[in-house]
C-alpha cells in the first residue's frame, strides 16, 4: 500500500475500501474479549467459518462486544442479532439463519447504553485498519491537520470539558496546554494502558477491540500539544491486546497516518510500545514515566507536573485509554455536541466494567448522569441470585463504597467523589447483603499492601498495620481503639505519601468507616 | 537449553539500556524465569551494570529468579472473584498442592500464583492454568482440574 499524502488520498482510499464492501452481505462478528475468549470463542470462529465457507459470508473476529456474561458472543450483521453463550454446534443454525437471535436493541443490556466509544467493536476487525477506515477512521486527524490550528484543537477539547478517564478526572485540556507551554525542545504523549486495577477491564475490551481509535486520538493529541514522539504503555500479559496495537501501528504507518510527514501534512509523530511488568504503581503516572526510561517504577513527588518534567525531564501529556479515545469524535462532531451529553460537570459517556454479585457482567458505556440505579438493574440485570444489594463500590482499591440507598446517585465525577466513592477508572464492584464490609476494607489493603514500592514510610508501614488490624478484626479479635487507631493512620498515610497509591490507599476504609460504620463497631466486642 | 532463543533476544537490543525490561520480558516470556547466566548476558549486551539488571528483575512481580513448575495454576484474587469467594478456592488449592503462592513444587509440577485480575470477571471465580480459564469453580471442582495437569 502507498503512503498516503494528503486528505483528499485518505478520503479516495475510504471510497474505495467501502465502494468494495456490500453493506447488505451478511457478516458473522465473534467477540474474542477477554470473557469470551477465556470462554473458548476460537473454536465456535473455528466452527462459523467452517459452515461459512461454503456460503458468501464473512466472518470476523472481534473485540470485546460488553455482554462478557453471556459469552461466547457472536452478532450477525446487518440487522445487529445477537446470539450469547454460543457453542461450536450453534453454527451451522447461525450460518443459515435459522438459529434465532435477538436484535440488540431489544436486549436489555444494550438498550439502556450509549455506546459512543465501544459500540463499533462489533463491526471491526482490530487487525484491519481498513475495518476502521470504512466506518469514518482518521478523518478527524485530517480535520485535525489540514482545517484546524493546533490552538483550535486544545480549544475543541478543553471546551467539551473532557476529563480523564483514568481516576483523578482532571480536565484533559488544561493538561494538555500544561504540557504545551512548558518550555522545552521536545515534548511526549502518553498513552496509559496500565489498566492494573482489579475488576476493572474496559480500557483493554476497548483498546483490544479498536487499537486505531485510541491511536488516532494520540495523534490528534500530538499534534496539538506539538509533540513527535509518543508512548503506549500497557500490559504485558495480555497476548492480543499486545498484536493489536503494535499490528495497528504497523498498518497506520504503512498508510501515512503515522511516522514522517503523516498525510503529507509536515507533521512527525512516532510511536513506541512500553510494557508494565506487574506492579500496580507502574500505572501511577511518574512511576510509569520512570518505567519507560527503564528504571524502577517509583513515584516522584509532583510539586512540578508530569506535564511540565516527564519522561527524561521532558513535558510529558500522559491520558488514560478511554481519555484518548474520545478524541477524534471531539474533533470530528464538535465540542458543543460532545458537551450536550452528560452532566455539567462530568460530559460524554463513560465504560464501566460491571463485576461482582451482578447479573450481567461485562462491559457498559453509557451518558454520564445516568443513574447508578440504571446501570445496575437495568444493564446489570440486577443482584445475582436475586439477593438483596448491599453496596456499590467504584474504583477498585483506591475507590469507594457506598450504600444501597444511594443508588439514585447519578455516575459524576463530583457526585460521587462527594460520597468517598470516586469513579476511578470506571470499575464497579457490585455486592449483595452477604458481603463483609470489614473484609473487603481488609482485602483492598492487603492487594496494596503487596502493591507498595516503599519508597515512603507511611505507605509502606502504614497500610501494613491497617491491614493487621482489620485482619484481627475480621478474626473476631477486634479490640477497643481498634477504630481510632485505623482513622489516624489513614489520615496520616493520606496526607504523607508521593503518589496516589499511598494517598488514597485508606480510601476505600474511610468510605466504609462513613457509610457501614456499625459493622466496624460490631467487631469491636464488649470489654474487648 | 534455548540460549539461542535468549541470543536471538539479545541481538535485536544490543546497546539499548532502555530496552532493559522488554528484554527481560522477552526472555522470561521465553524460559518462564531468568537465570543468572541470563541476567548477566542481558548486562553485557545491553550495556547496563549487573546490579542494575538485577535491581529490575527483582523489583517486578512478574520476573522470577527461580525456575517454575510445569503448569502453572493462577487463581485470580481480583475483587470479583474475591466477592465471589476466591479465599475459599484459594485455600483448597493450597491444599491440594501443597504450595502457597508463589512456590513451586520439589517434582516440578505446579506453580502456584495469585493476583491480577485477567478481566474475565464474568467467569469467576476462576482458576487459570497454563493459560486455560476454569471457569465459575468451587472448592468441590479443584480436585478434578488439577488432576488433568502431570
Amino acid at each position: 500500500m502507498a503512503k498516503l499524502r494528503s486528505a483528499a488520498g485518505l478520503e479516495t482510499l475510504r471510497a474505495d475500501i467501502v465502494s468494495r464492501r456490500d453493506p447488505g452481505k451478511r457478516c458473522i462478528a465473534v467477540c474474542a474479549g477477554a470473557g469470551c475468549d477465556a470462554a473458548c470463542s476460537a473454536a465456535v470462529v473455528d466452527a462459523l467459518r467452517e459452515e461459512a465457507a461454503k456460503k458468501s459470508i464473512d466472518v470476523k473476529v472481534t473485540g470485546c462486544h460488553g455482554l462478557c456474561e453471556k459469552g461466547p458472543n457472536v452478532v450477525v450483521t446487518p440487522g445487529e442479532l445477537c446470539y450469547f453463550g454460543v457453542r461450536p454446534e450453534d453454527a451451522p443454525g447461525i450460518v443459515a439463519g435459522t438459529a434465532k437471535g435477538v436484535r440488540m436493541d431489544e436486549v436489555p443490556f444494550y438498550k439502556h447504553q450509549m455506546r459512543l466509544l465501544i459500540g463499533d467493536n462489533p463491526r471491526i476487525d482490530p487487525t484491519r485498519i481498513e475495518d476502521y477506515l470504512a466506518l469514518g477512521g482518521y478523518a478527524a486527524l485530517s480535520k485535525a491537520l489540514f482545517q484546524m490550528t493546533p490552538d483550535q484543537v486544545l480549544d475543541q477539547v478543553k471546551k467539551a470539558n473532557l476529563r480523564g478517564r483514568g481516576g483523578g478526572g482532571f480536565p484533559a485540556g488544561l493538561k494538555w496546554e500544561t504540557a504545551k507551554n512548558a518550555p522545552a525542545d521536545e515534548r511526549y504523549v502518553i498513552v496509559n494502558g496500565h489498566e492494573g486495577e482489579p475488576g476493572a477491564f474496559m480500557d483493554r475490551a476497548l483498546f483490544t477491540g479498536n487499537p486505531h481509535k485510541v491511536l488516532e486520538g494520540l495523534i490528534i493529541g500530538a499534534h496539538a500539544i506539538g509533540a513527535h514522539r509518543g508512548f503506549i504503555y500497557t500490559r504485558h500479559d495480555s497476548p492480543k491486546l499486545i498484536e493489536h496495537i503494535e499490528t495497528a501501528l504497523a498498518q497506520a504507518e504503512a498508510y501515512g497516518l503515522l511516522g514522517e510527514n503523516i498525510l503529507g501534512s509536515g507533521f512527525d509523530f512516532e510511536v513506541e510500545v512500553h510494557f508494565d511488568v506487574g506492579i500496580f504503581v507502574s500505572g501511577e503516572s511518574s512511576a510509569l514515566m520512570r518505567s519507560i526510561e527503564g528504571n524502577p517504577p517509583e513515584p516522584r513527588p509532583k510539586y512540578v507536573r508530569t506535564s511540565v518534567s516527564g519522561i527524561w525531564e521532558k513535558p510529558s501529556n500522559l491520558n488514560n485509554v478511554e481519555t484518548w479515545a474520545n478524541v477524534s469524535q471531539i474533533i470530528s462532531r464538535g465540542a458543543d455536541w460532545y458537551a450536550s451529553i452528560g452532566t455539567e460537570g462530568s460530559k460524554g459517556t463513560k465504560l464501566v466494567s460491571l463485576s461482582g454479585h451482578v447479573v450481567n457482567s461485562g462491559v457498559a458505556e453509557v451518558p454520564m448522569g445516568t443513574p447508578l440505579r440504571t446501570i445496575v438493574h437495568d444493564i446489570g440485570g440486577g443482584v445475582a441470585d436475586a439477593k438483596p444489594l448491599k453496596a456499590l463500590h467504584f474504583g477498585g482499591p483506591m475507590g469507594g463504597s457506598i450504600p444501597e440507598r444511594l443508588i439514585d446517585t447519578p455516575l459524576d465525577f463530583d457526585a460521587l467523589a462527594a460520597l468517598g466513592a470516586p469513579i476511578g477508572a470506571g470499575g464497579l464492584l457490585v455486592m449483595d447483603d452477604g458481603t463483609d464490609m470489614v473484609d473487603m476494607a481488609r482485602y483492598f489493603l492487603e492487594f496494596l499492601t503487596h502493591e507498595s514500592c516503599g519508597k515512603c514510610v507511611p505507605c509502606r508501614e502504614g497500610l501494613l498495620q491497617m491491614l493487621k488490624i482489620l485482619t484481627s478484626m475480621t478474626n473476631g479479635k477486634g479490640r477497643n481503639g481498634d477504630i481510632a487507631r485505623l482513622e489516624d493512620l489513614a489520615e496520616v498515610t493520606g496526607m504523607a505519601c508521593l503518589c496516589a497509591l499511598g494517598k488514597t490507599a485508606s480510601d476505600p476504609l474511610r468510605s466504609m468507616l462513613r457509610h457501614f460504620k456499625d459493622e466496624y463497631e460490631a467487631r469491636i466486642p464488649a470489654g474487648g | 537449553m534455548c540460549s539461542d532463543k535468549i541470543d536471538q533476544i539479545l541481538a535485536r537490543h544490543r546497546g539499548k539500556p532502555g530496552a532493559l525490561i522488554r528484554v527481560l520480558i522477552e526472555i522470561q516470556h521465553e524460559k518462564r524465569w531468568l537465570p543468572k547466566e541470563a541476567l548477566a548476558k542481558v548486562a553485557q549486551a545491553l550495556e547496563v551494570p549487573l546490579s542494575r539488571v538485577t535491581q529490575i528483575a527483582t523489583f517486578y512481580k512478574t520476573f522470577s529468579l527461580k525456575p517454575k513448575g510445569r503448569h502453572e495454576v493462577h487463581v485470580c484474587t481480583g475483587s470479583s472473584c474475591h466477592v465471589r469467594g476466591a479465599a475459599r478456592l484459594l485455600a483448597e488449592v493450597q491444599r491440594m498442592t501443597g504450595l502457597k503462592p508463589g512456590e513451586t513444587d520439589s517434582e516440578s509440577r505446579f506453580s502456584l500464583e495469585t493476583g491480577s485480575c485477567l478481566g474475565s470477571c464474568s467467569l469467576g471465580p476462576e482458576i487459570i492454568v497454563d493459560g486455560t480459564h476454569h471457569a465459575r469453580m468451587t472448592p468441590a471442582k479443584v480436585e478434578g482440574v488439577l488432576k488433568r495437569y502431570s
